[in-house]
């Protein structure tokens, strides 16, 4: 009962988590809404006294992996229907939209690690008790995520910010 | 002193800020003669600033009422398509198949009709629209629909849907569907909003031909819903993806009612 209100707290981090994990509105607040429903069905699993923020994470974590591997079998219109959206949304920040795109280069693998840790300011053993897996594994995620991000980020030029999509 | 190797793991966790303070130190104390390589740690602080930064305004977003409703018990949301079951039973004589309308989310790689699906893509694209989710308002109403007339060559008109809570935002054209013969039939877009700020659109094409003619049935796309029916010469398809499927069930029954009186 009190964990459902407890898990209603946490909504709005992981729609931060997942804004920045998939990259367009929709499909985020779809990853959440599924998340969510998972984990109401779950909630029995999840072990009183433990971290429930880790566990929430851990479902979204699973349902992304199986919507990521159901969405590859299916065809390739939907990606330019997501990218028509992500460019029509306007209420995204351009700042958030530079990102948005830049991270969505990123393997997801490197985006999910960096993003716990950055965003979620998770420590490396939350983190990888959240991805199941090991430390080290986290680390050199992490590593390699931000180095990429780095170079990303000073390819563009210095107005970055404004430059037209082709 | 006989320190332990820097590794990588190490530069990382001085990013983070979480080495112990002896340590810390001797990290500084190895970056002093490495410009470099503070370039490349100081670049990982600055961006994981931007993207706190960038993201942040999200915690803040209101919480859409889809996912609050994704944590209300499965008896709870039952009733509530029972009681919307029973709505548009009562207003029925419309003869929807309503199994149809209830119809769970297709597996994934099932493709819903193209008319569903491309309806669903032009939800998506344009509702989320702020200043410019259509091409003529609402308040030249009457050339918006002599226009999309004659641009669709056929008699259209906007539904008046204030009876459900939306009002006529204006319209659009949309180069349309690739036909049987390989000309795109144009087609259009309607969009609607309710006070609370929640977008459906109502697209139409011409030239269906189908003999599954009042067929109403309900598809999702991501997280657009659908429900669409074909009707004489006309694909209609109301889409949302701010209210729920019963919700929009009571939107769609209202533009029905006025569509094929």
């Amino acid at each position: 009962m009190n964990e459902v209100a407890q898990v209603v707290a946490y909504i709005p981090r992981l729609r931060r988590y997942a804004r920045a994990l998939v990259g367009e509105r929709a499909a985020a607040d779809d990853l959440v809404q599924d998340t969510l429903e998972r984990a109401l069905n779950k909630l029995h699993l999840w072990k009183r006294g433990t971290d429930l923020r880790a566990w929430l994470f851990t479902v979204m974590h699973n349902v992304h992996v199986n919507q990521v591997r159901s969405r590859r079998e299916t065809a390739a219109l939907d990606g330019d229907a997501l990218e028509l959206a992500v460019r029509a949304t306007q209420d995204v920040a351009l700042e958030a939209r530079d990102l948005e795109r830049m991270l969505a280069r990123l393997p997801v693998e490197q985006r999910e690690v960096l993003l716990l840790v950055v965003l979620e300011d998770m420590s490396y053993e939350e983190a990888a008790a959240a991805l199941g897996i090991p430390i080290g594994t986290v680390m050199s995620r992490l590593s390699r995520g931000r180095e990429k991000l780095r170079v990303l980020m000073e390819g563009l030029p210095a107005s970055g910010r404004l430059q037209v999509v082709k | 002193m006989n320190a332990l190797p820097i590794t990588e793991s190490d530069l990382q966790a001085y990013v983070d800020g979480c080495l112990a303070e002896s340590r810390r130190a001797e990290i500084e104390g190895f970056l002093a003669a490495r410009p470099d390589e503070t370039a490349r740690l100081a670049a990982y602080r600055a961006q994981g600033e931007r993207l706190r930064a960038a993201f942040a305004p999200v915690l803040d977003e209101p919480v859409p009422e889809r996912l609050t409703r994704a944590l209300q018990p499965r008896r709870a949301r039952w009733l509530r398509v029972a009681a919307a079951f029973a709505f548009s039973a009562l207003g029925g004589v419309l003869g929807w198949q309503l199994h149809g309308a209830f119809a769970e989310r297709p597996a994934a790689g099932q493709a819903a009709l193209p008319l569903a699906h491309n309806a669903a893509i032009a939800h998506a694209t344009y509702s989320p629209e702020v200043r410019h989710p259509v091409e003529v308002g609402a308040d030249q109403e009457a050339h918006l629909v002599a226009w999309l007339s004659k641009r669709l060559g056929a008699r259209v008109r906007a539904p008046n849907l204030e009876a459900v809570g939306y009002s006529l935002m204006g319209g659009r054209l949309l180069p349309g569907e690739r036909g049987a013969a390989g000309a795109a039939t144009p087609t259009a877009q309607f969009m609607y909003q309710s006070k609370q700020g929640t977008r459906v659109t109502l697209y139409l094409r011409t030239g269906v031909r189908d003999q599954n003619e009042t067929a109403f049935r309900y598809a999702r796309e991501g997280n657009v819903g659908v429900f669409y029916w074909i009707d004489r010469n006309f694909g209609y398809a109301l889409s949302s993806a701010d209210i729920g499927r019963d919700d929009l069930l009571k939107v769609a029954n209202a533009a029905y009612a006025q569509l094929n009186p």
